[in-house]
């Protein structure tokens, strides 16, 4: 058994360091962000950032516990935590609605006295860990579809529960890093692909469909990418294969009947919809035809996908207006298709506005107009990075970018470094679950992406997300340390 | 053992998090360092400027007793976003002395008018509150959260006299703001009288206060500890030449009348007295009640609103006969021996009104106002050099005639004075003649005869009128008439060239008016006065009454001007008016209350209030 020396001498000093690191900084932002005329102490509990300060202290303290506690306690008790949970996040909103109502349409915090607590925050931890036990089983086999049945049900149960009773739309799609995880551990590239593919045309369809488009008759941008699309995948998965010849031929197929349509388009209307309908509908004719020929498989997944590509080119704009109203306005908004300077903009505006107004050295640490005069709303949650963007400028932005890459890389490497499935999965999924909190939240903040509201992690306000996140953190640093013990 | 065959996969994921940091990073390079219009949005954020209005000079009188000053009035402002729970709104109404009903129409009416942003921004709830208005408000302003007392400031005046000449201020118009950029929305500037002419001297220089704004519009303090802030500058101070006891007396004098009395301290230019009948008290064109008496003023047949001593042309009748006679004498067609006969009422072409001896020399002429007298002087004047072919000779003299009388500031506005809106008053020119006569050959002098006794073509304004005594009192200038005191204006000394005997003679006339003439029953006891009436026909309506005067002869330190429309006799009208004048300026006082009195309630005009 390991002494307390050997741990102190096998923990990952480096990861540490840089979480010391974030949250301390994290929390002169917070004090920044809420810093107003009248305030003065940094430790007054009546504030974000003396109740932050707590937070730290608390969280200190649950990383000591979880670096003395047997490594083995996590992988034991995984399955029992996450049933325990799942009950728990479905009696979160039904609490929720009985005692408090929700907050900012949101069912998923429990208040008890003074203090929320949000249990959302805490079941990525918890799913990890569930996920991590189950696909480190020895009969576990990722390359078959009919054992991924479970882990896919340990990752959209809390997910669901989140999005559709809790109505925290945010944090349901962090669970979406688990899928970055099963990639690593070998789910098929064409899955990620494919859904990615599809999210793209989904959001081209819904900017471009609607608009009339130069030529008159047709809606380019759509014809465009699908068919673009359709030929850079059947290019991709082609042409190294033998099938080079007939790629080629309905690429070219494809093109000379679009030059042909557009030359007649001078002195007849054509019709575009239906050209692209008929090109897409040869596609997967050819596609089916050959995939029976040659009895591949690929090729019925492919022409499964031309299908599914066309109907979603056809049924985007249908499916998108049937979305919550404020949900599809912010997506309106950052694809540019509909301005709100006042309403949904405001957040994105204001926050490009503060950040902007920082310059290349920044305001200095409290003299943030934008900052301390609250035009940024959420500033010491959700929108934190405005506060280091206008106080710090362009350096202080820079900094936590690079801290934030330096700790994420350390992250694969240590979990690559791991010698049993169960800390390399979990380790993957912390790393993921950082890179879709950093890539969301900078995103969203820096207007490229629609506004989702989840925290940047050890930077923004929020008691239950600072612990959680630790949480989930310190597992995987007590997991590496332990890793020559399990040898 | 762990599953190696997707070792590669790691890179995958390591590359999607080292793109999406790049991207981040370019996205803020351009954002923070490149991009400079986010540094302005967030300035006009945060950054509330607001004006600090300077206070606008005080304007006396030449003795120092102060005229105008400024008044402090309240705005009450509300922040509807800021009332809360506790607000009590009855006993904020009750403060206040409005309804309920009366606030929560003003509040709906903000509402009206600002939409969704009215609960946030600061709401103008009552205006222009007095001092007494406040103060219960001032007291308990604490208990209303969200309201706000502005102090800003209103003229206010001592006297009720002067009001032409002192004018009012208003709020600018949009065609001020686009011609000056100093002004915006709101601000007040002089519209008319002294406070338009000295607009720029007495406004001072606005200050900015630069304050720190949330995003809810609610101050949070002053920017950078007020080091940005620019301090207002007051106004500047002006004292007038107006004597304001002089000016009072003018105006009580008038009452009842239309007309005008102006009064001049020869020797210096400075103007002592500018009274215009009717006129109005100048306190009511101050705040809210503005608008609703300025209309009343518009509207009143009597034209208030017109300063009569600048802005209306008259006739001068026989006050006319003084100019005359300087430049006849200066033309030396005339000497104050000549003898000219008349033939009372049966003088041709220009029949006399007083009854006097014949043949009269040119004293005596003056004395009794001989209207033929000047006609032949006039004529003789004009006819010097006969008429020569195509009337040429007779037009030269003409056109010295009316340079003459226009060198002695009549027909022409004082175009470097400070007096605002000035008329110019006419002596007629060649070419005005020659187009109603359609020809050169078709007038004559005696075409033009009325001329020569101060009716016909020939108009002047009443501080014409009172400069042209000026110029005699001084015997051959004046100091351009003006009514800054500090502006010493002594340099713009207008030079008839005549001779000083000349002006002696008619000097000497003017005083035998006031011995034995027709202003004998208002002479004073111990000073020499000279005077001349006039009393110009008006067509179809009674005569105009007019005096000029001029005290103490010897060394002139007042000249004035009376008109008095549709009178009648000059003497009974205006030269007892005039010569009261004189008495308070140099008396300090007037001893004969009962002549003030009688000319005070003869009230000639009824509609005049």
């Amino acid at each position: 058994m390991a002494n307390r020396g050997n741990i102190l001498s096998s923990i990952d000093w480096l990861t540490i360091a840089l979480y010391l690191i974030m949250i301390f900084f994290g929390w002169v932002n917070i004090y920044g962000a809420t810093y107003n005329f009248e305030q003065t102490s940094m430790v007054n509990l009546s504030n974000p950032a003396g109740k932050q300060f707590m937070w730290i202290g608390v969280s200190l303290v649950i990383a000591i516990t979880i670096l003395i506690i047997d490594y083995k306690t996590y992988d034991f008790f995984a399955y029992a935590i996450y049933i325990f949970w799942i009950l728990v996040l479905i009696a979160t909103p039904i609490i929720a609605a009985k005692t408090h109502g929700d907050i900012k349409g949101s069912l998923s915090w429990i208040k008890i006295r003074t203090i929320s607590f949000q249990p959302a925050e805490w079941a990525k931890f918890i799913t990890a860990l569930c996920l991590a036990k189950w696909m480190s089983r020895y009969d576990f086999k990722i390359t078959d579809w009919r054992s991924m049945v479970v882990p896919l049900g340990i990752i959209c149960i809390p997910m669901f529960i989140i999005m559709v009773l809790q109505k925290e739309t945010g944090t349901a799609l962090v669970f979406a890093a688990f899928f970055l995880v099963l990639y690593r551990e070998g789910m098929s590239g064409y899955i990620i692909a494919g859904v990615i593919a599809f999210a793209l045309l989904f959001i081209i369809s819904i900017k471009y469909m609607p608009a009339a488009l130069p030529l008159g008759s047709g809606n380019w941008g759509i014809i465009l990418s699908c068919t673009g699309l359709y030929i850079v995948i059947l290019t991709l998965i082609l042409f190294k294969e033998y099938l080079k010849l007939q790629t080629i031929i309905i690429a070219s197929v494809i093109a000379a009947t679009y030059a042909i349509s557009t030359l007649l388009s001078i002195w007849i209307k054509v019709n575009f919809t239906i050209v692209s309908a008929c090109l897409i509908g040869g596609c997967i004719i050819f596609l089916i035809i050959e995939a029976i020929y040659l009895r591949r498989k690929s090729l019925i997944i492919l022409s499964l996908f031309t299908i599914l590509t066309a109907a979603s080119c056809f049924s985007s704009s249908k499916i998108f207006s049937h979305l919550p109203d404020h949900q599809r306005k912010r997506v309106e908004v950052t694809l540019k298709m509909r301005q709100d300077p006042s309403g949904v903009e405001y957040n994105t505006i204001q926050a490009k506005i503060a950040i902007g107004s920082g310059g290349f050295t920044g305001k200095g640490y409290l003299h943030g107009t934008q900052t301390t005069l609250n035009f940024v709303p959420e500033q010491h949650t959700d929108f934190i990075f405005c506060t280091v963007g206008e106080e710090f400028g362009f350096i202080g932005t820079f900094g936590v970018l690079i801290v934030y890459l330096i700790f994420i890389l350390r992250l694969i490497q240590l979990s690559e470094r791991q010698k049993d499935m169960f800390s390399q999965i979990y380790g993957y999924s912390v790393t993921c679950i950082f890179i879709i909190h950093l890539i969301i939240n900078i995103g969203m903040v820096l207007g490229l992406l629609p506004v989702i509201g989840i925290p940047l992690p050890f930077y923004s306000y929020g008691g239950s997300s600072l612990m959680g996140f630790t949480i989930l953190l310190f597992i995987f640093i007590k997991l590496d340390s332990s890793r020559v013990e399990k040898l | 053992m762990i599953n190696e065959t997707y070792y590669k996969r790691r890179y995958v994921i390591t590359s999607i998090i080292i793109v999406a940091v790049i991207i981040f990073l370019i996205e803020l390079f351009w954002l923070q360092i490149i991009d400079q219009s986010t540094k302005d949005k967030a300035d006009s954020n945060a950054l509330l400027k607001q004006t600090i209005y300077p206070s606008r000079g005080l304007i006396y009188d030449r003795n120092g007793e102060l005229l105008v000053f400024n008044q402090p009035i309240y705005d009450v402002t509300l922040i509807c976003n800021e009332m809360d729970k506790n607000f009590d709104t009855l006993n904020f109404c009750a403060t206040l002395g409005i309804s309920r009903a009366d606030f929560e129409e003003r509040i709906s009416e903000n509402i009206k008018k600002h939409g969704k942003y009215a609960k946030y921004t600061s709401q103008l709830f009552a205006t222009q509150l007095s001092n007494e208005d406040i103060a219960p408000l001032q007291q308990t302003l604490y208990k209303y959260p969200g309201v706000s007392i502005r102090k800003r400031t209103l003229r206010d005046y001592t006297y009720s006299s002067a009001a032409q000449v002192l004018g009012s201020i208003g709020e600018v118009s949009q065609k001020t703001i686009d011609n000056d950029n100093y002004y915006s929305v709101g601000d007040y500037a002089g519209r008319d009288g002294i406070e338009l002419t000295y607009e720029k001297y007495l406004r001072g220089e606005k200050g900015i206060e630069i304050l720190l704004r949330d995003s809810k519009g609610r101050i949070q303090g002053s920017y950078n500890d007020g080091e940005d802030d620019i301090a207002p500058v007051s106004g500047g101070n002006l004292q007038l030449t107006l004597d304001i006891q002089l000016q009072i007396l003018a105006e009580y004098l008038l009452h009842g009348k239309i007309g005008s009395v102006v009064a001049i301290e020869p020797r210096t230019g400075e103007i002592l007295a500018l009274a215009s009948s009717p006129t109005w008290n100048p306190k009511l064109l101050v705040g809210k009640t503005r608008s609703k008496h300025y209309n009343e003023l518009m509207n009143d047949p009597t034209k208030p609103l017109l300063n009569r001593s600048t802005q209306a042309m008259y006739p001068p009748g026989s006050t006319f006969k003084t100019a005359q006679a300087v430049v006849c004498l200066e033309n030396n067609t005339l000497s104050v021996n000549t003898f000219y006969p008349c033939n009372g009422r049966a003088s041709v072409p220009i029949a006399c009104t007083h009854s006097h001896g014949s043949p009269v020399n040119l004293l005596s002429a003056i004395e009794q106002s001989c209207n033929p007298y000047f006609w032949y002087a006039y004529r003789d004047f004009l006819e010097k050099n006969d008429y020569g072919s195509n009337n040429e000779n007779f037009r030269k003299q003409y056109q010295l005639w009316r340079d003459m009388i226009m060198s002695m500031g009549l027909g022409k506005t004082f175009s470097d004075s400070d007096v605002p809106t000035q008329k110019g008053g006419s002596i007629p020119s060649i070419q005005f003649y020659d187009k109603i006569y359609k020809g050169k050959n078709n007038w004559k002098a005696k075409t033009i005869r009325s001329n020569s006794i101060g009716q016909g073509e020939v108009l002047v304004t009443p501080l014409q009128l009172c400069n042209m005594a000026a110029t005699i009192a001084n015997e051959g200038y004046y100091i351009t008439p003006h009514l800054n005191k500090a502006d010493s204006m002594l340099e713009h000394r207008h030079n008839t060239g005549f001779q000083q005997k000349h002006f002696k003679i008619v000097k000497e006339g003017m005083e035998r008016v006031m011995e034995y003439g027709t202003g004998r029953y208002y002479k004073l006891d111990s000073i020499r006065v000279g005077g001349k009436t006039g009393t110009a026909q008006v067509q179809g309506k009674q005569d105009h009454a007019l005096f000029i005067g001029i005290a103490p002869l010897d060394e002139p330190q007042i000249a004035v001007a009376v008109v008095v429309e549709n009178a009648g006799f000059g003497a009974t009208w205006a030269a007892p008016i005039g010569s009261l004048i004189i008495e308070q300026y140099l008396t300090d006082t007037v001893r004969r209350t009962y002549l003030k009195e009688r000319m005070h309630n003869s009230i000639l005009n009824p509609n005049v209030k």
